[in-house]
């Protein structure tokens, strides 16, 4: 992106002209006090790394149970609660939230060439409101944990679940409206503040996922709010609104509870999309293929997204023309998501491609992404859902979108990102390898998985026929390989904070505002404020060695 | 970048209008969240009221109309005094903003002893709660009728605790304005926090009828 200076633009009013962000103060009240929108991200990322390792933590003994037929732990009871727990952390306090409240907190207000988000104060309420959240739901699991599934079914988790349905609640209603500060701050910035020429057609296509992301949250969390809250009280108090013995009725939860999480899936991809868009140009040294189209893709994804929840319905006993109904709008979905695919691939055709490691993890995201959105057609279709609902084919097919495309894209941001944030390369072999061992790891994880499903297994047990224990017994092994790439990048990312190389303003020579500031950037993110005059992806034609 | 009204701002707007634009986007969207929550809220109503309508008709019967059709007027008209206040203070008027909505926060306190004060007490002393032993409704109208009760204390308690913000918030403006913080060209928190009082207001307009009038007939 070409700018220039603004020659009418202001003194800087606030915070020091030298130095950087991390700079600017050193004691903890600087860091926990701070409404500036870089170090929140700091913040928030040093809490979704806790949370992503005690969720992660849960699926190892999960999958450590799943290696013989009988179950390792020998305790359904225990097994109920470990998976609970590996889908509450991971759902409302890693992917959700991960990617915009570190990268897009960090970002938005760089690549628009603002100074901080629109509601600085409300950004570090946000956080607060999480780790509030997040204390209550940990305590809740630590205490005894509980056996709902993340899902919470009524009126399992109103009359029959043992443990501290109530107080997980409580975290989630919390963290929710964590999530829909964050939303908030976001659009409003996005519309308020983007830097004089910056018009919507020049804004980076990760700008406009955040955006979608953001109306996702605002929309369809307040709706889970809610209804967390009438499942507390009929816990609480033993009556009916989802109490089919007393007026209730069940479908009704599930209606609710999958208007919000069904949008939550696109609002943990939707991150991922953009993060790619951002580096496959960078990395192919190409303007992206479509621009306009991977824009609207992201925008029709969140809209179709408040359509399709009845495909989670399909058995429960929801009417057959409801059912046809939100099959053909799931079919939908996969539109513009197969327009992002085949854009990827157009930006790559004839680009002048480097294998950094944020681009490895890039790919690895399209062919994660691939499969998994190819695989979310067998069960969008009503028949083939009827033989594959609540198997480990359905367990396989969410992991590949949730943590097959959207932690590679997590990572391929953090890394394509981290000399900004941090002012340091991180060792780039190691990086490499990294890349190559989770994307090794998470095939022989989860691919095992879609055959298991297939074949008939179902998922939330915690024993099986021994006839599954081949696979089983590979998928776990891939769950150790993956332990390991999770673990790697944790170790010489923090190595690289104190002996990288330092960091240029710009090392992938990539477009983008966030590239033309210094790295790490100082607390008032531009000097001066940037004025655009071009698109996003303006790479210049690549430079050939021979013909 | 437009010149500006020299008023002071946050480091991060171009001036002091921008800024204030912003805020009020922001109160804007913040209720567009608000309606999702509530209308959750009403859906399960009326979803609920749908399939259980001779317990939710007995359960509309035992409330007290004349406090509820009270309520709405107190809240309408304290909307309207917030309103003119806003007006008052376009034209620099402070003394009278000042007024206006003390007499908003007056009303404000006035529903909260009628529903809290009296009608819930009376509730309590009738059995009316849902989880009363002795339920003042039974037979075929026991099941819809704490159903509706559910929704009753669900729906008045959180629009209660909204209306407690919005008084805190109340508070805050007037401490403010007679610090003489507000001018012609700077009020951007009492429009901000009166976008927020006239939603409060229109949450109750929802409820009035669910509670006190759909039924009765």
């Amino acid at each position: 992106m070409n700018s220039t200076a603004a020659d009418t633009d202001i003194a800087v009013p606030r915070g020091q002209t030298e130095g950087s962000y991390l700079t600017d103060g050193y004691s903890v009240r600087s860091w926990l006090l701070s409404t500036d929108h870089k170090r929140i991200a700091m913040l928030y990322l040093a809490s979704i790394t806790f949370f992503f390792f005690i969720g992660g933590a849960a699926a190892a003994l999960v999958r450590l149970n799943l290696i013989v037929p009988e179950g390792l732990l020998g305790s359904a009871e225990a097994y109920n609660r470990l998976f609970t727990m590996h889908g509450v952390i991971m759902v409302w306090f890693f992917l959700v939230p991960a990617v915009p409240v570190t990268l897009g907190n960090f970002m938005i207000p760089l690549m628009l060439g603002a100074r901080d988000l629109a509601f600085p104060r409300l950004n570090l309420l946000s956080w607060y409101l999480f780790m509030a959240g997040g204390v209550v739901t940990l305590w809740a699991l630590f205490s005894g944990g509980l056996d709902t599934g993340w899902t919470f079914y009524t009126p399992l988790s109103t009359a029959y679940a043992k443990g501290h349905v109530v107080m997980a609640v409580v975290g989630i209603f919390i963290s929710g409206f964590s999530s829909i500060a964050t939303g908030l701050n976001f659009i409003v910035t996005i519309h308020q503040l983007r830097a004089p020429g910056l018009t919507w057609y020049r804004l980076p296509v990760f700008i406009w996922s955040m955006y979608s992301l953001s109306v996702l949250l605002v929309l369809a969390t307040p709706v889970l709010a809610i209804t967390l809250v009438l499942l507390a009280f009929e816990r609480l108090f033993h009556i009916g609104i989802f109490d089919p013995a007393i007026g209730g009725d069940p479908l009704l939860f599930q209606h609710l509870f999958w208007f919000y999480s069904h949008p939550a899936v696109y609002m943990m991809i939707l991150p991922g999309f953009g993060v790619v868009s951002e580096i496959i140009p960078a990395f192919a040294r190409k303007s992206l293929f479509g621009y306009k189209f991977v824009v609207w893709a992201s925008v029709s994804i969140a809209v179709i997204s408040f359509f399709v929840w009845g495909h989670h319905m399909y058995v429960a006993g929801t009417s057959l023309y409801s059912a046809l109904l939100f099959s053909i709008l799931s079919y939908l979905v996969a539109v513009p998501s197969a327009i992002k695919v085949f854009n990827w691939l157009g930006t790559l055709h004839k680009g002048y491609i480097s294998f950094d490691a944020p681009m490895l993890y890039a790919l690895g995201f399209v062919g994660l992404f691939t499969i998994g959105g190819l695989t979310g057609l067998w069960v969008a279709a009503l028949a083939a859902d009827v033989h594959l609902t609540q198997t480990y084919f359905v367990v396989a097919h969410f992991h590949y979108i949730m943590v097959g495309a959207m932690v590679s894209a997590f990572f391929g941001g953090l890394h394509y990102w981290w000399p900004k944030i941090t002012g340091r390369m991180y060792p780039e072999m190691w990086a490499r390898i990294a890349a190559l061992i989770m994307f090794i790891g998470f095939n022989l994880t989860f691919f095992p998985q879609f055959i298991l499903g297939y074949l008939g297994m179902p998922r939330r047990y915690f024993s099986y026929p021994p006839e599954f224990q081949v696979l089983n017994v590979l998928s776990s092994a891939g769950a150790t390989i993956l332990a390991a790439a999770y673990l790697l990048p944790l170790g010489y990312l923090v190595w690289s904070l104190l002996y990288g190389d330092k960091a240029p303003a710009n090392p992938w020579r990539a477009t983008g505002l966030e590239w033309k500031t210094p790295s790490p950037p100082p607390t008032v993110n531009f000097l001066v404020t940037p004025v655009v005059t071009t698109g996003p992806y303006e790479y210049p034609p690549p430079e050939r060695t021979s013909g | 970048m437009t010149a500006g009204s020299g008023l002071p701002h946050e480091f991060q707007y171009a001036d002091a209008s921008h800024q204030a634009n912003t805020a009020i986007a922001g109160m804007w969207l913040f209720l567009a969240t608000e309606v999702l929550l509530f209308g959750g809220l009403i859906l399960c109503w009326i979803y609920s009221r749908h399939w259980n309508p001779v317990g939710f008709d007995a359960g509309a019967r035992q409330t007290a109309l004349w406090i509820g059709t009270l309520n709405t007027a107190l809240l309408i008209t304290s909307s309207f005094l917030y309103a003119l206040g806003v007006a008052f203070m376009r034209v620099g008027n402070a003394r009278a903003l000042i007024h206006c909505l003390v007499l908003t926060l007056m009303l404000a306190l006035a529903f909260l002893v009628l529903k809290f004060g009296l009608e819930y007490r009376d509730d309590f002393a009738r059995h009316l709660f849902p989880t009363a032993t002795r339920f003042a409704l039974t037979g075929a109208e026991a099941a819809g009728g704490r159903l509706f009760f559910i929704f009753y204390f669900l729906g008045t308690g959180l629009h209660g605790i909204h209306m407690l913000v919005g008084m805190g918030l109340l508070v805050w403006i007037i401490r403010r304005a007679r610090r003489g913080e507000f001018s012609p060209q700077y009020y951007t928190p009492v429009e901000v926090v009166g976008l927020y009082w006239s939603f409060v207001d229109l949450v109750w307009l929802t409820l009035y009828p669910l509670i006190y009038l759909v039924g009765r007939g």
